[in-house]
């Protein structure tokens, strides 16, 4: 019961602040959404709280059957297990703040209960998700929270940029879906069911066996499992399906925070380990999990560190981070993946909501070449941004520092050649997480100001009245020039609303490793607190606690590597970025650039689907169909007796008639 | 009571009256409006009753009735099964809803508009529940003549040549028929359907006669190449014209499929999916690049259409459960979907008389409403859980997976394109600002409007999120169609049936169905 109360309030809720908003007002909508989420989040944390402590049992609440063909059956239900535990809590806990942080961010947006009204839909459709029972209803959150995404990300939609992002976040997904949808059906037929507890029982006297897939013969498993992971990889942005996200950052930054960063994004990795027995019975589609998690994380992390806009940085991070998610799932270490998730959700939300923060008080830019020695005018913003930076890149006892240490221990442990790779690229990897995070504290929040030749800063400060992005306590306008880089504008601190979300989630990311890493990861304690709900391997845990000194030692070596270079390059030589983006200028456009992937994806797919659309229409219908067909066969009646008249007289509508009539009953009175 | 009779019957005499109504100019067509919408709502109602008295666990044809015409070749013989019931449903259902969507917008010659459409009710009725081959024959073609007629008189500019294609094609398919119907009829020695569908034909005449029927469902269905009459027809119809050529129409094909060919020619259509899945490959992907470079919104709809068929063509010849119950939900689907979406198409021509894309824009600011309910039917229409399309190609595909994984590989690429070009209609039309200032000018859905959206919106809900309602009487019909195609030889194509560790699709399904259907007795 507590379970269907917790999922479907969002679902209520957001049904009211839409389909309602304008009749209840702003407030009323805003108040219901943000309340039911709260409900919602302590539930949550009673659910868990009983798996965690109390060892709760699994359990599975019918709510409704659904589709039913043939062999196939489906219904709507809602699974509780430690696993779906997890994912309720981080779920609920960053949305309900990131509901109460919309309060200070949305407050001048003339359509407030429409986006909250979102932010509850997505919730929803991402408990259908995480409570699924069987895959078809995991599908259904899946495009659910696509669905949300979507809206959320094109929510200003009169900014052209804004609705192409939207509409390439939800193609993209849809590819990944579409290799989802394949694994559901290949899956169907192998196990004569999409339940997903009687898959994963019945993967033992499936495991090894070969069907044919397009022709060829191919081993059941892998196939399955790579099928499943091309979804994972849609929604979860990994290398080749991740050009979404980076531009997904056109949505308000609270969005960010909740979809792009803790909960939506992070759904790729819970599929992977809530159908880990799969994955387990086929190395090759491990090993592709962990190399491709392992290449994502590398590619998204050299990125980040040449982009000059807040939110695409973090943007980048998380899609790195979410490689580390893979890499450890596909070095068997699922726990190590879900304890990463966990404490991502915490970190990674902050930032952002901090990173909102730092553009509400600098109305809307988001270039951080504008930013600078911030922190003197927005201390807690700073602070909070430093905690969540501190987490990132696994200072000593934050909650990165658990899990990341996990992660490059159990790589390290797997003792397979592609767990020796991702453990390699990890730990450059972490290096460089270190060193881009650590350039966005110091671009933004040290050195001097700069933002007097911002554009929106010159709008604000000139801008008696504001306009419509502005959400400012004050203006400036009409100061006399200043030479500070400051345009005579000073940025002012957020308001309580987006404060308290900011607290909470450093708490979260201070202390979560501290308190869940045995838990998580623990090779004692872990079987217990998973209990089956993914494939525990405590073989694997052990030999992570056994793994030499200058293993475990790699992930701080690499936090102060990054740490310092950053220092040395932001604080020290602020000049000596700029000169070597000029003397390798080949390689920082391609990385700033993104590697080209869109240009890529532009020239291979975009353009000629457009092309071959134009060419079947005009050479196809009109020029071949067409001509040969009815156009063809007009002429020659023309030709021949002039019927083209009658066609337009309407007569022949009562000839066809007759003709019908006609042919019928002679054909009756033929066959007498 | 004959109330199947009845139902086929009300219309015609309803038309007559509209067409024979006393008084002259706004006072005739107004009578005529209301004698319409009752008209058709009473047959709605005639066709709820008929669902609450349906017997849903029987494969059995249900209020039957039978009178003797042409002894013994040509009876007045009616009667429905599931599958039936559920067209009916779908085509009483949009009827109304057509009549309300006409109540402003047709301002010519109105009475003879209404009567034309109730004609077309009598007839689509008539199709669904004749028992007689050649009554069939009858209704499936005379439903066209009220079309051509809606187009040819309350079309667009280019109705002529619309209307033209439109009869050239259905003409040259249905001619075929007939000539296979009356050597079909010669050999089985009965023109009952029922008797044709347990008769064996011999193994080489099935292949022509498949052709013959292929020949013309598959211009009704319509699929590629035959598919161009299509866009043409859809463009120059007026809106409920297109409502009721989307929403009943395209499923005459899809019927003839599944009544005609499945049943009657097992073997032929085993051994000829390849040429089925062929023809749905390319229709999905050409249809659906095409519906992309699309600047007017109903061509785009009607391509996004064609592609919509191609998956009811791919379940149905999946030939197993799943495949074909997901076709005819598929069909149920689409007819409520596209039917609102022409529909929503309408609601912004009456108000700015264009459907060039590029002329709309912004209207979430200006129609807030609209955008709402147009983002409702991208999303049906692209197959979101939850609503009735997902749920038909999620049906369709998994049963065709078990047939072929190359064309289950590439109807799936249709969710990524349909994504892709429904998304960016919605964009354009609903997002960025608006085109002009007579574009921001609209006013929103009015209540009347709201009215025929609404019933479309909660029908499309209900069936995503509640299928069982509408799949359950037509289970034991599809339960018999598959048990006659249980152990026929399937086409050695490029597809994989070669499963270890499964059978044969084709025997497991059936299998599998046959002990769904020993559940009821």
């Amino acid at each position: 019961m507590m379970i269907t109360v917790l999922v479907f309030l969002p679902l209520l809720m957001a049904a009211i602040a839409g389909l309602g908003g304008r009749v209840i007002g702003h407030n009323a909508a805003k108040a219901l959404t943000t309340g039911g989420l709260f409900v919602s989040a302590a539930l949550a944390w009673v659910t868990f709280v009983g798996f965690w402590l109390n060892g709760a049992e699994a359990t599975t609440v019918p709510v409704l059957d659904w589709i039913e063909s043939g062999r196939l059956s489906v219904a709507w239900a809602l699974k509780v297990d430690t696993l779906t535990a997890v994912m309720l809590v981080v779920v609920t806990s960053v949305s309900a703040l990131v509901h109460l942080y919309s309060w200070g961010y949305m407050a001048e947006d003339p359509s407030q209960s429409r986006f909250f009204a979102y932010l509850s839909l997505f919730t929803f459709a991402m408990l259908m998700l995480v409570t699924a029972d069987n895959l078809v209803q995991m599908f259904f959150g899946w495009e659910g929270v696509g669905l949300a995404s979507y809206l959320l990300i094109g929510f200003w939609y009169t900014k052209p940029s804004a609705n192409a992002a939207a509409i390439k976040a939800f193609v993209v997904n849809r590819v990944g879906d579409f290799g989802f949808s394949l694994g559901i059906f290949a899956t169907f037929m192998v196990f004569g069911t999409v339940s997903i507890d009687a898959i994963l029982a019945a993967v033992p006297q499936h495991s090894g066996q070969t069907f044919s897939f397009l022709g060829g013969q191919v081993d059941v498993m892998t196939c399955l499992c790579l099928l499943l992971f091309v979804g994972a990889c849609g929604k979860s942005a990994q290398l080749g399906l991740h050009t979404w996200l980076p531009d997904a950052m056109e949505g308000p930054t609270p969005v960010s925070a909740l979809i792009h960063a803790a909960t939506m994004v992070t759904a790729g990795v819970f599929m992977v380990c809530r159908l880990s027995p799969m994955f387990e019975a086929s190395p090759t589609a491990q090993a592709v999990v962990c190399v491709l998690g392992a290449c994502t994380a590398l590619f998204a992390a050299t990125v980040g560190m040449v982009q000059n806009d807040i939110k695409r940085v973090i943007a980048y991070s998380t899609c790195s981070q979410l490689g580390y998610m893979f890499f450890a799932a596909g070095s068997g270490a699922y726990g190590a993946a879900m304890f990463h998730l966990f404490t991502h959700a915490f970190f990674k939300a902050l930032l952002f909501l901090g990173a909102g923060s730092v553009i509400h008080a600098m109305h809307h830019e988001q270039d951080m070449r504008f930013y600078g020695g911030l922190r003197r005018h927005i201390p807690i913003t700073f602070w909070m941004m430093t905690i969540g930076t501190l987490a990132l890149t696994g200072f000593f006892f934050t909650a990165g520092y658990y899990s990341k240490d996990a992660i490059l221990e159990a790589a390290a442990a797997s003792h397979t050649v592609h767990g020796a790779f991702a453990f390699a690229i990890g730990a450059v990897v972490a290096a460089l997480t270190s060193f881009y995070s650590w350039r966005l504290v110091f671009l933004t929040f040290f050195g001097k100001p700069r933002w007097a030749g911002s554009e929106h800063i010159q709008h604000a400060a000139h801008d008696d009245h504001g306009h419509r992005h502005d959400n400012a306590h004050e203006h400036a306008g009409g100061h006399a020039q200043h030479d500070d880089g400051t345009a005579g504008y000073h940025p002012h601190e957020s308001p309580i609303s987006m404060l308290i979300p900011l607290f909470v989630l450093g708490g979260g990311a201070l202390f979560a490793g501290l308190i869940w890493h045995e838990n998580f990861v623990g090779a004692e304690e872990g079987a217990s607190f998973w209990r089956g709900s993914l494939a525990f391997n405590e073989h694997l845990m052990h030999a992570m606690h056994e793994v030499p000194a200058w293993v475990r030692w790699t992930p701080s070596i690499a936090f102060f590597v990054g740490l310092l270079s950053a220092y040395y390059y932001y604080i020290r030589h602020p000049d000596l970025p700029a000169w070597w983006s000029r003397e390798l200028n080949g390689l920082y456009q391609f990385l700033l650039r993104k590697w080209y992937f869109d240009e890529l994806y532009n020239a291979i797919f975009v353009k000629p689907a457009l092309w071959f659309g134009r060419m079947f229409w005009t050479r196809g219908d009109q020029q071949t169909i067409d001509r040969f067909g009815p156009n063809g066969a007009a002429d020659v009646v023309v030709a021949g007796a002039g019927l083209a008249r009658r066609f337009q007289s309407g007569y022949v509508y009562s000839y066809a008639l007759v003709m019908l009539v006609g042919l019928a009953a002679a054909a009756a009175w033929m066959m007498r | 009571m004959p109330i199947l009779s009845i139902m086929i019957l009300a219309p015609v005499v309803a038309a007559l009256v509209v067409a024979t109504l006393p008084g002259g100019g706004q006072e005739r067509a107004g009578r005529a409006r209301v004698v319409a919408l009752a008209t058709t709502l009473a047959e709605f109602g005639a066709g709820i009753w008929l669902w609450l008295n349906f017997d849903q666990s029987s494969a059995a044809l249900q209020f039957p009735e039978q009178l003797q015409l042409f002894a013994p070749y040509f009876s007045w013989s009616l009667g429905i099964d599931g599958i039936a019931l559920m067209l009916i449903e779908l085509s009483v259902f949009l009827m109304p809803l057509c009549v309300l969507a006409s109540w402003e917008a047709v301002q010519k010659r109105v009475p003879e508009y209404m009567a034309a459409f109730l004609l077309m009710e009598s007839l689509m009725i008539g199709t669904f529940a004749a028992r007689d081959i050649f009554l069939f024959y009858l209704f499936f073609e005379g439903g066209l003549i009220p079309m051509f007629l809606i187009i040819g008189i309350w079309g667009g500019a280019r109705r002529i040549y619309a209307s033209y294609k439109f009869f050239l094609y259905t003409l040259l398919g249905s001619v075929l028929m007939l000539v296979a119907m009356l050597w079909m009829v010669g050999q089985a020695g009965s023109s009952d359907i029922g008797d044709l569908s347990r008769h064996d034909f011999a193994k080489d005449a099935q292949f022509w006669l498949f052709l013959a029927f292929f020949a013309s469902f598959a211009v009704k269905m319509p699929m590629w190449p035959v598919h161009t009459w299509l866009p043409d027809a859809h463009v120059e119809a007026p809106t409920a014209g297109s409502m009721i050529l989307a929403g009943v129409l395209l499923k005459l094909g899809g019927y003839g499929f599944i009544r005609f060919s499945l049943p009657m020619f097992p073997d032929a259509s085993a051994q000829l999916i390849w040429l089925v899945f062929a023809l749905s490959m390319v229709a999905v992907v050409y249809t659906s690049l095409v519906a992309l470079v699309q600047h007017d919104m109903k061509k785009l709809i009607a391509y996004s259409s064609v592609a919509h068929m191609a998956f009811v063509t791919g379940g149905l010849f999946a030939l197993n459960t799943q495949g074909i119950e997901g076709a005819m939900v598929m069909m149920l689907s689409h007819g409520l979907v596209s039917g609102a979406l022409f529909l929503c198409v309408g609601v912004i021509y009456d108000r700015l008389h264009t459907r060039e894309i590029g002329r709309y824009g912004g209207l979430a600011d200006t129609m807030p409403k609209y955008a709402l309910v147009l983002l409702f039917f991208t999303m049906a229409s692209v197959g979101l859980p939850a609503t009735s399309g997902f749920v038909a190609e999620f049906l369709v595909l998994l049963g065709l997976y078990q047939t072929s994984t190359w064309a289950t590989f590439v109807l799936t690429t249709g969710i990524i394109l349909g994504a892709g070009y429904m998304l960016w209609l919605y964009a354009r039309v609903a997002y960025g600002k608006a085109a002009g200032e007579d574009t921001r000018a609209m006013p929103d859905l009015s209540a009347r409007e709201i009215a025929i959206l609404a019933p479309i919106i909660i029908a499309t809900l209900w069936m995503g999120i509640y299928p069982k309602s509408f799949q359950q009487p037509m289970k034991p019909a599809i339960a018999a169609v598959v048990a006659r195609l249980e152990g026929r030889e399937l086409a050695t194509v490029p597809t994989d049936m070669t499963l270890s560790p499964a059978l044969p699709a084709i025997e497991s399904a059936a299998r599998a169905n046959t002990a769904h259907a020993e559940g009821h007795h």
